[in-house]
């Protein structure tokens, strides 16, 4: 029981990744893609701080007066941090790619952009 | 969205706020939580607010194009100046000991200007992604 | 309990069909995650996430959309048994993979061990600064943030690139076209 409680927060973050997986491989229209590899990646994220916890630990900023405090690891969170920056940047250009495509082919579904490519 | 007056008038009291809070997150990011990304998404927020309410050509009057141009460039400059600085004062790439007299004082002084740099660097690519976004959408109307 | 409410907006995602009322989801969506962040110790991560996901995020998504039109093409084939079969034995496998991984909050897991401690015992009398977070980003790790940087740069450069108007150059072509 103990094992699975431990393990909880892993198995959420694997529902959540396959979940945003499905919607990127089963969904046909470009935009609702790009929501599910965000949800991808925010799945990514919270593996990655669910790691960086330590029990009974505080955020890692020192208090004056208290030395022997415990921290949870800060080495995950500068990675994270910097990633949900650079990750809202890379969707930008995702979606400045979808403005494209629809300007090109005057539709956002995935079908549809391969049937007029194949009558090209 | 000339007439929504309650909206404008939020606002107006709202964007200064949000403002200074991004100040505020820039440069006590050292003592609390925050730094230049963070300042740099809320600063942009503030002005896309400001954007989305009294329209583009009004944001474009607030901050012009050629200026977010350069700020887009001046803080990834920064940021490799800081490491040049480093380079030329004797100490390795990026290691900000040799700024000042005391290392300690010298690491203050790096990681100030380098999250100075960061956020002029969100800030101004966040704002040049809606300018584009929004701009494109006046020209096809 | 926030997990499991993560897990319920995921699937919300999958099943609803109007675009509008996914991105408004996934805005719904980061907020929790913030929420999550903080109960996880991760203040500073918190904070980005809720002023990039709920805010800009939003707004970009919902630019395209009036850029893109709203509608979807309905109705759809059927063409989901593949999808769902891929998904699940991804999903087997990578549960199958975490019973070797140390539980959440083990003070002893591998990920405490390695070059945590050092940051966190060193950095107050080293670097000074009391958010560890900060130290670690811009002094011990100042090469991955200026990389970090020059990507946010160059998609900013990106999308300049790709949504200018560059009909200007040849007006003929324009007259033609239109």
């Amino acid at each position: 029981m103990n094992d699975l409680l431990g393990l909880y927060s892993y198995w959420i973050v694997i529902v959540l990744m396959m979940a945003g997986f499905y919607v990127v491989i089963s969904s046909s229209n470009l935009i609702k893609k790009i929501a599910g590899l965000n949800i991808f990646q925010t799945s990514v994220f919270i593996l990655y701080i669910s790691m960086g916890k330590v029990d009974g630990g505080t955020a890692p900023i020192v208090v004056e007066g208290s030395s022997n405090a415990i921290y949870s690891n800060p080495l995950p969170h500068v990675l994270i941090l910097t990633a949900i920056v650079v990750g809202v940047a890379t969707t930008a250009l995702a979606l400045a790619l979808v403005v494209r495509i629809k300007e090109a082919y005057g539709t956002v579904d995935e079908e549809a952009i391969s049937e007029s490519d194949n009558e090209l | 969205m000339r007439y929504h007056l309650v909206l404008r008038t939020v606002a107006k009291i709202l964007i200064p706020l949000i403002m200074l809070f991004a100040f505020y997150v820039q440069f006590h990011g050292d003592y609390g939580p925050g730094g230049g990304f963070q300042a740099g998404v809320i600063f942009s927020a503030s002005l896309i607010l400001y954007g989305l309410i009294f329209g583009l050509a009004a944001l474009k009057q607030v901050i012009r194009p050629w200026v977010v141009r350069v700020m887009l460039a001046s803080g990834v400059l920064i940021y490799g100046g800081v490491g040049v600085a480093s380079l030329l004062l004797g100490g390795n790439f990026l290691d900000y000991g040799v700024l000042a007299h005391d290392p300690v004082h010298g690491q203050h002084l790096g990681i100030l200007l380098i999250e100075l740099g960061v956020g002029i660097t969100v800030a101004a690519a966040m704002i040049t992604i809606y300018f584009f976004f929004a701009g494109r959408k006046t020209t096809k109307q | 309990m926030l997990l499991a409410f993560l897990v319920v907006i995921a699937f919300a995602v999958i099943h609803l069909r109007d675009l509008v009322a996914i991105i408004m989801l996934a805005g719904l969506y980061s907020l929790v995650t913030a929420i999550i962040f903080v109960v996880m110790d991760a203040v500073d991560v918190a904070f980005t996430e809720a002023a990039v996901g709920a805010g800009i995020s939003t707004v970009l998504m919902l630019a395209t959309l009036s850029l893109t039109g709203r509608l979807r093409r309905e109705p759809r084939r059927p063409r989901a048994l593949i999808p769902i079969i891929v998904v699940i034995l991804t999903g087997v496998t990578l549960i199958y993979g975490t019973f070797d991984m140390p539980h959440y909050g083990d003070p002893d897991a591998p990920v405490q061990q390695h070059v945590a401690p050092r940051y966190i015992n060193d950095s107050p009398n080293e670097v000074g600064v009391p958010n560890m977070v900060t130290s670690v980003l811009a002094s011990y790790r100042g090469f991955d943030t200026l990389g970090e940087v020059a990507v946010i740069f160059t998609a900013g450069i990106a999308v300049m690139v790709l949504l200018m108007n560059r009909r200007r150059r040849s007006p003929d072509e324009d007259k033609e076209q239109s």
